[in-house]
């Protein structure tokens, strides 16, 4: 009998093999998964619970303390996003203080300077061998402790420190915000006929010597017409519509003292300062160190060469280390900002309503356990799912072109 | 064979005494001589002799820890401002080039020119690419590093060093991180830079070029400068017994 070499029994066949073992596990998933739905719906009607997605459109009936705008007359479902609209503003504020004072200490560590590299080390090190939550509960303490409203510390008017939180002066659109808004639309509208007529003049017009060929294509007098025409044309609109509105287009509001405290500015409260102050703090102390190792992985060459065609010592760092530094450190960073969307649900221990939170007060009230934490898992994964896109995103558009040696 | 029509009197960089340690490691011990403008020197000696870390003393990228170090009438010293102008008036090409990876050839070149000197872009533009014409690979400006050759790389950190005007040009081991038919491409842009008069110091092994080029020679060995000598006589009739192992280990292969 002739052996034939491209016959292999297919036990042998690592085509095969893969595939199947492949096939396999995706069955095995899915029987495991089975199993253990219908045992939790069993248990769950042994309970007198049915799996039903209703409840979501009753009356919430309780309060929340900070937020979009909610009554205790609305439904579950609005109440739930009252929740993920707080742990969206806690992370993002969290991220971008975080992000900023990170940065700060990472760059501190390695400077030449003893005394400024000692106290960035000493940041570092304290804040991320803290648990979080104990400093979390530190942060809200210290905010409890600040003084009675009657006692407000106030800062040149406008600051305001209280056991109510911070407060800031904000701005709002005023009476005359809606005629300058007219004056945008028109300057957009007259931006866009600017950069039209100047483009096509641009490209048909000018030089008649040119033969067609060497002309630049019509996209790149358009990107230039934009630089140079239509950003100058809106923002003179702009600024003449600003000063021909009569009335003021922004109005300030001052926090101002009455009768149940201070009304009016922006008011950071007491839980939603502590938590921010703990996540930034805590996630800052990691991103020094991602920063710091990001830099440090910069090959000495690099700050060589950059001082030796005579930059600086800032602008070696600024226009040579640290934008090669960038790249090495988006992906560490991005687990940074998932952990500190993940921590948030911390604030639970502290009464700030976020995510987290809200949900427990709903399965409390509603004993619908599996559904909230089904929906709460599903928030926080779309939230980290969507920010770990966008990081990847960007880490893509940054590496286009490879790392020096 | 060498170019002394070029040489004036008058010394560009004095060195008097020059020590600096690494640690406990005492790299250089004493060095003691003076560069005429327009000379081109060349340094050898075998690795860890001390001769890189000499030239790279001149432009501060290593301190000095004794002894005086006088570039164009400046002292180098701890005052910044002091650094900072013998920075502008060095150029340097690395071993390993060290160019930018983030920027495109052009925008290395003009990098310096546009923060230091504070050049126009346009300015700064033409100047690089007369630069890059001038070093045959003005077709390259608008690639980054990464997508040309070991040889285009140098060229291209020779232009970056000269487009910041240097009256000076050091060299550290320029074509040691090379491929063998790209050492000709880079020593020839050398060679056309040393005949425009420039002051070059110049750590090399390759001994060819040193014969042809340099003004004198520079025997490095643990610290110390063991011979200097014109070419010819630093080949053809070496002094000391360090001088000739190492000449005759180098010119074997």
């Amino acid at each position: 009998m002739q052996q034939d070499s491209t016959k292999i029994p297919f036990w042998r066949d690592i085509r095969f093999l893969k595939v199947f073992f492949q096939i396999l596990f995706v069955i095995g998933i899915i029987l495991l998964a089975g199993i253990l739905y219908s045992n939790m719906i069993n248990g769950l009607s042994r309970q007198g619970i049915k799996l039903d997605w209703t409840f979501l459109n009753s009356e919430a009936g309780f309060g929340i303390s900070e937020g979009i705008n909610y009554d205790p007359s609305d439904s579950y479902l609005k109440a739930f996003w009252v929740g993920v609209v707080n742990t969206i503003k806690v992370s993002i504020a969290g991220i971008c203080c975080g992000t900023i004072i990170g940065f700060f200490f990472g760059i501190a560590r390695l400077s030449s300077n003893w005394l400024i590299q000692k106290i960035a080390a000493v940041y570092v090190e304290c804040f991320r061998n803290i648990p979080l939550l104990l400093q979390i509960f530190f942060w809200a303490a210290l905010i409890r402790s600040l003084p009675k409203i009657e006692n407000s510390i106030v800062i040149s008017d406008n600051i305001v420190f209280n056991v109510q939180g911070i407060f800031f002066p904000s701005f709002a659109p005023g009476p005359g915000f809606t005629t300058w808004l007219w004056y945008l639309l028109g300057g957009v509208i007259l931006a866009i006929i600017v950069v039209l007529g100047f483009a096509v003049f641009r490209h048909f017009g000018g030089d008649h010597e040119l033969q067609q060929t060497d002309r630049p294509p019509f996209t790149s007098n358009i990107i230039f017409a934009a630089k140079w025409a239509a950003a100058p044309t809106f923002i003179i609109v702009a600024i003449a519509g600003w000063f021909l509105t009569s009335e003021p287009t922004f109005a300030v509001t001052r926090p101002v003292l009455q009768r149940f405290g201070y009304v009016g500015g922006m008011n950071l409260s007491p839980e939603f300062t502590s938590v921010l102050i703990g996540l930034s703090v805590y996630t800052s102390a990691f991103i020094a160190e991602v920063v710091r190792s990001g830099i440090q992985a910069v090959v000495k060459g690099q700050r060589e060469a950059a001082r030796a065609v005579g930059l600086k010592e800032s602008q070696v760092l600024s226009l040579v280390v640290i934008p090669q530094a960038i790249p090495i450190i988006v992906p560490p960073l991005t687990s940074q900002f998932l952990n500190l969307i993940k921590n948030s649900s911390l604030s639970v221990a502290i009464g700030y309503p976020e995510l987290f939170q809200v949900g427990e007060t709903i399965i409390n009230q509603t004993g619908q356990t599996i559904p909230i934490f089904g929906m709460i898992m599903m928030s926080y994964l779309i939230m980290s799912l969507t920010t770990s896109a966008f990081m990847n995103w960007y880490n893509r558009r940054i590496t286009r072109y490879g790392l020096s040696r | 064979m060498s170019e002394n029509e070029n040489i004036t009197n008058n010394p560009i960089i004095v060195c008097e005494d020059v020590h600096k340690w690494f640690d406990d490691f005492h790299v250089l011990k004493g060095i003691t001589t003076s560069f005429k403008k327009g000379e081109k020197a060349v340094i050898c000696g075998p690795s860890g002799s001390g001769k890189s870390t000499f030239i790279r003393t001149i432009n501060r990228l290593e301190e000095h820890q004794r002894g005086t170090i006088i570039v164009d009438g400046i002292e180098l010293s701890n005052d910044l401002r002091n650094i900072n102008l013998i920075r502008q008036e060095v150029g340097m090409v690395f071993q390993q080039f060290n160019l930018f990876p983030h920027l495109s050839n052009i925008k290395n070149i003009t990098l310096g020119p546009m923060r230091v000197r504070k050049l126009s872009k346009r300015r700064a533009e033409e100047e690089a690419l007369a630069l890059l014409e001038r070093m045959g690979i003005e077709d390259q400006a608008y690639k980054y590093p990464a997508e040309i050759s070991g040889g285009q790389q140098q060229r291209v950190a020779i232009a970056r060093a000269l487009a910041m005007e240097p009256k000076i040009m050091l060299f550290d081991e320029p074509t040691s991180a090379l491929d063998p038919e790209m050492i000709s491409e880079v020593l020839d842009v050398m060679r056309e830079l040393a005949h425009s008069g420039m002051t070059m110091l110049v750590v090399t092994h390759e001994m060819g070029f040193a014969r042809e080029v340099a003004d004198r020679v520079m025997f490095f060995d643990e610290g110390v400068v063991v011979e200097e000598a014109s070419p010819a006589d630093f080949f053809d009739n070496p002094q000391h017994d360090r001088t000739k192992l190492f000449i005759s280990q180098t010119l074997q292969h």
